[in-house]
């Protein structure tokens, strides 16, 4: 039982799951924040019982968030002791940072959201509601700081055996990490507003509750039409980035084996890392790879072959990946360009509502799809051209980390079986009846 | 060295202040099944720490961030080798987090039952496991100079180690009680009180044990005798202890409540003062041990670090104090939200 692949598995399992939950809390949270201050500002009772509802929903999914990231907050020290010790100067201080200016507020003001509906006016509740979404996504920019630095570091001389911090403004203006929050705060608003849009579908196909459902899909329709160019654009961006700062990730997500100028994009394949070559290909565009990577249809992009086999990603995984990302990418674009034409005539139009209620899954596939995409490509390094993943965990016996791997399975599994079964229930029970 | 030594305290102050907040959600959530006699107490209790508890949990957060960030090896080395007994409290508090939220949402007994044992193992587990962890800190673990542990889990449960388990548990519920005084009413209350009378004996019996085998089991009392002011924090603690019972016998339960957070942070530092410069001793090799000096961060990161909690910490803490505030008053049946 090898340690360092357990928990690589384990820390896998446990940030994949984290993000099944995060993704919503991040975009909801702007959402409800916008009901509340309608109902604040008009006194509109209808936007208040849409704020108790998306509420509700909201709630559990993030109770599962919360628990799921105390965790990984500690699995650095616990699984990758050897990584923390060499980068801990530079990547503990932005974990820290996240704790003291982002979850305190979070956490601290969610609870005075749940319990304080008599207790503060509208407007001051809208208010509280507000800071949450604010804490929440400020969060995410810190622990993508963080991450930035693996993929991609800066700031920082080897000294004393270790990485430690040269420059703290060179951090946080990372290129990287910028890239990855222009591109992560918009997938999460995305999934946010596909989920609102989709339990608004259920209720508006059953025609009941119009009124609410009505407004809640409109209002995100808005948030998701936005947010569904921003993330294609910001993923181009990101992607020319990666192409010049990670050229073996860039290799892998296209399965590009040669170095070669004009390089196609090739729609489909089936990499195969041993061979070191695709077994089959389908629809090749020339030139593209070349555009994307570097905006010029004529430019170098480097291949597989050019790096030792032991500095090359997982490719299948990185590749295909890639594909589903990005092809559900394009697909949210057409799926609210067409909710803009049918805006007014909703209930009019069942089969795109049934469309969007069964689309309530895909924005989560692409945000796993993206991390997947993000992680492998980076290995076999943790901390870009720095640090090996081989060389960086704990100096522990393989079976605790076997144990504790079954342990996150089950109880993260239950976990979110009951999670999504008590979202389920709650989304399809519909809002309370209106207070006398 | 100022900047370590800085570093040195205001981490102990984190943990501290994380013992004293999650503290009291800890000790309701361990009387739980004893004083929750009915669905209406139950709620009452878990209403009594809902707006609250994950605040608190943020400083455990707080408090592992900033071992990682001012102390990247003890963050490393302490974390890995304690893996097990650290794992076993982070799955409490998942359990016990979800089941605050989960617990309402379904109306029938059996799936009640599910989440109120998840709350009383979720509460109990980590209070007893970090009183176990930090006694065998302050006695040194059996590490080498390379991180890896010597060692197996019952290694852990040795009677110094249980001693010290007992003791934070056993304040834990104390403060609970005390909490529970203060935020609730009738019948509840009463047996809340009633119960804090009685846990406050077995506290000091604890107490006083624990106080006479650190003398024999850790070398805790160095520091001690070479400045002897320190000394200063047993007498506040124990002051502070005795506070408990004169104040809960002239039913001033804030005050009761503030006492046993006093003891906590004592008791805490009683350790720290004693530990210092080391933040994690090893039993095994006297050069493994990891001190402030040895395992901190650069002088650059230590700055960076202190400006930013010299900024944010005391924001944090005047608005937690005005969400306690906002909830001081007694929980009552109609603004049950759970
Ligand atoms: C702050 C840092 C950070 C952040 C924000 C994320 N990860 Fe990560 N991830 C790591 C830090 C990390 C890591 C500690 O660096 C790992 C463990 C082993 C490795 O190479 O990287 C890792 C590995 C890792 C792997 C395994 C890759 C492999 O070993 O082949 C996957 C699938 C993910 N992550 C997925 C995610 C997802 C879904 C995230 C969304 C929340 C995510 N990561 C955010
Ligand atoms: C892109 C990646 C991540 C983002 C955007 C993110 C964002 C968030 C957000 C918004 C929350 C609040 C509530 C919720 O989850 O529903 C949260 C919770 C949490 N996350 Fe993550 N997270 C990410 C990955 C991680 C990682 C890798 C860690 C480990 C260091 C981590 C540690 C935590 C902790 C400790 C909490 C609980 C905070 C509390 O009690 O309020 N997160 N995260
Ligand atoms: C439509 C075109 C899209 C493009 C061109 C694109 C591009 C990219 C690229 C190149 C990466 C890898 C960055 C790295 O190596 O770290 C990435 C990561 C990611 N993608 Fe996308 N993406 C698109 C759509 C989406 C969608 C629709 C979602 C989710 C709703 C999404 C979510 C993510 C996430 C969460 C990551 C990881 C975070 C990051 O590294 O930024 N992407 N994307």
């Amino acid at each position: 039982m090898d340690p360092v692949f357990l928990s690589r598995l384990q820390f896998a399992v446990a940030t994949m799951f984290h993000f099944l939950f995060v993704p919503l809390t991040l975009g909801l949270s702007i959402i409800i924040a916008y009901m509340e201050t309608q109902y604040a500002r008009t006194g509109d009772k209808t936007y208040l019982r849409m704020t108790k509802f998306w509420g509700k929903l909201f709630l559990i999914n993030f109770a599962v968030g919360v628990v799921t990231g105390i965790t990984l907050e500690f699995q650095f020290g616990t699984n990758w002791s050897r990584y923390s010790e060499y980068v801990g100067d530079v990547f503990g201080s932005l974990l820290a940072i996240e704790a003291t200016v982002a979850f305190f507020l979070e956490s601290t003001f969610i609870g005075i959201w749940i319990f304080g509906w008599k207790k503060l006016s509208p407007k001051a509740h809208a208010g509280v509601m507000w800071l949450v979404a604010i804490a929440g996504n400020f969060s995410a920019l810190w622990i993508l700081t963080a991450n930035g630095f693996m993929q991609h570091p800066v700031g920082y001389t080897i000294r004393n055996n270790r990485a430690e911090m040269t420059d703290f403004t060179e951090l946080i203006f990372n290129k990287f990490s910028l890239l990855e929050i222009l591109h992560m705060i918009p997938s999460a608003c995305l999934l946010g507003a596909f989920f609102v849009m989709g339990i608004s579908a259920y209720h508006l196909l059953k025609k009941q509750h119009l009124e609410i459902f009505n407004r809640s899909f409109r209002i995100a329709l808005v948030f998701g039409l936005v947010s569904s160019f921003a993330v294609a654009f910001t993923g181009d961006l990101h992607g020319i980035h990666v192409a010049e700062v990670q050229p073996a990730k860039l290799a892998a997500m296209e399965a590009h084996w040669e170095t070669q100028t004009k390089a196609p994009i090739i729609l489909f394949a089936w990499p195969d890392q041993e061979a070191e070559k695709n077994l089959w290909e389908f629809g090749s565009l020339p030139g593209l790879l070349s555009f994307l990577g570097f905006h010029d249809f004529n430019a170098t992009v480097q291949g597989l072959n050019d790096f030792p086999k032991e500095d090359r990603p997982p490719v299948l995984l990185t590749f295909i990946g890639f594909r589903i990302m990005v092809g559900l990418g394009t697909l949210f674009i057409l799926l609210t360009l067409i909710g803009l034409f049918k805006r007014n005539r909703l209930v009019d139009s069942p089969g795109y509502l049934k469309t969007m209620l069964w689309a309530i899954p895909l924005p989560y596939i692409a945000i796993e799809m993206g991390w997947m995409v993000a992680e492998v490509g980076r290995q076999p390094w943790i901390v870009y051209g720095l640090m090996r993943t081989s060389e960086a965990a704990s100096p522990i016996a393989g079976y605790q980390v076997m144990i504790s791997l079954i342990a996150f399975i089950v109880v993260y599994g239950l976990l979110g079986a009951v999670g999504f079964f008590l979202m389920a229930k709650n989304a399809i029970k519909g809002p309370k009846p209106e207070e006398a | 060295m100022i900047l370590q030594t800085t570093w040195f305290f205001l981490w102990g102050l984190l943990w501290a202040i994380f013992f004293m907040t999650d503290g009291f959600d800890f000790g309701v959530g361990t009387l739980y099944p004893f004083l929750g006699k009915t669905d209406t107490d139950r709620r009452m209790m878990i209403n009594s720490v809902g707006p609250l508890w994950d605040g608190n949990e943020v400083w455990l957060i707080t408090a592992g961030g900033v071992t990682f960030a001012a102390f990247p090896k003890v963050y490393a080395v302490m974390f890995s080798t304690l893996y097990t007994p650290l794992l076993l409290i982070l799955f409490a508090l998942i359990l016990r987090g979800v089941a605050f939220e989960f617990r309402g949402q379904i109306d029938s007994p059996g799936w009640k039952r599910i989440w109120d044992a998840c709350i009383f193992v979720g509460s109990a587990t980590p209070g007893l496991l970090f009183g176990v962890a930090f006694a065998n800190i302050f006695r040194g673990i059996p590490f080498d100079s390379q991180g890896i542990y010597h060692g197996n889990l019952l290694m852990l449960l040795n009677p110094y180690g249980l001693l010290g388990g007992a003791l934070f548990l056993v304040l834990f519920m104390v403060h609970g009680a005390n909490w529970l005084a203060i935020r609730t009413s009738g019948d509840l209350h009463d047996r809340a009180v009633a119960t804090a009378h009685k846990l406050w004996i077995a506290l000091v019996a604890l107490a006083v044990l624990f106080l006479g085998a650190s003398f024999f089991a850790t070398s805790l009392y160095d520091n001690y005798f070479k400045y002897p002011a320190l000394f200063l924090i047993i007498l506040v603690t124990v002051a502070a202890l005795l506070g408990i019972k004169y104040f809960l016998t002239r039913q001033h339960y804030f005050k009761a409540w503030f006492s046993s957070a006093v003891t906590i942070v004592g008791a805490t530092f009683f350790g720290i003062a004693g530990l210092f410069p080391a933040l994690y001793p090893s039993l095994k090799e006297s050069g493994a041990t990891l001190t402030a000096f040895n395992a901190s961060s650069s002088p650059l990161t230590l700055k960076i670090m202190l400006t930013v909690t010299v900024i944010f910490l005391p924001l944090v803490i005047a608005y937690q104090i005005w969400a306690y505030n906002l909830f001081k008053g007694k929980v009552t049946e109609d603004d049950l939200e759970y």
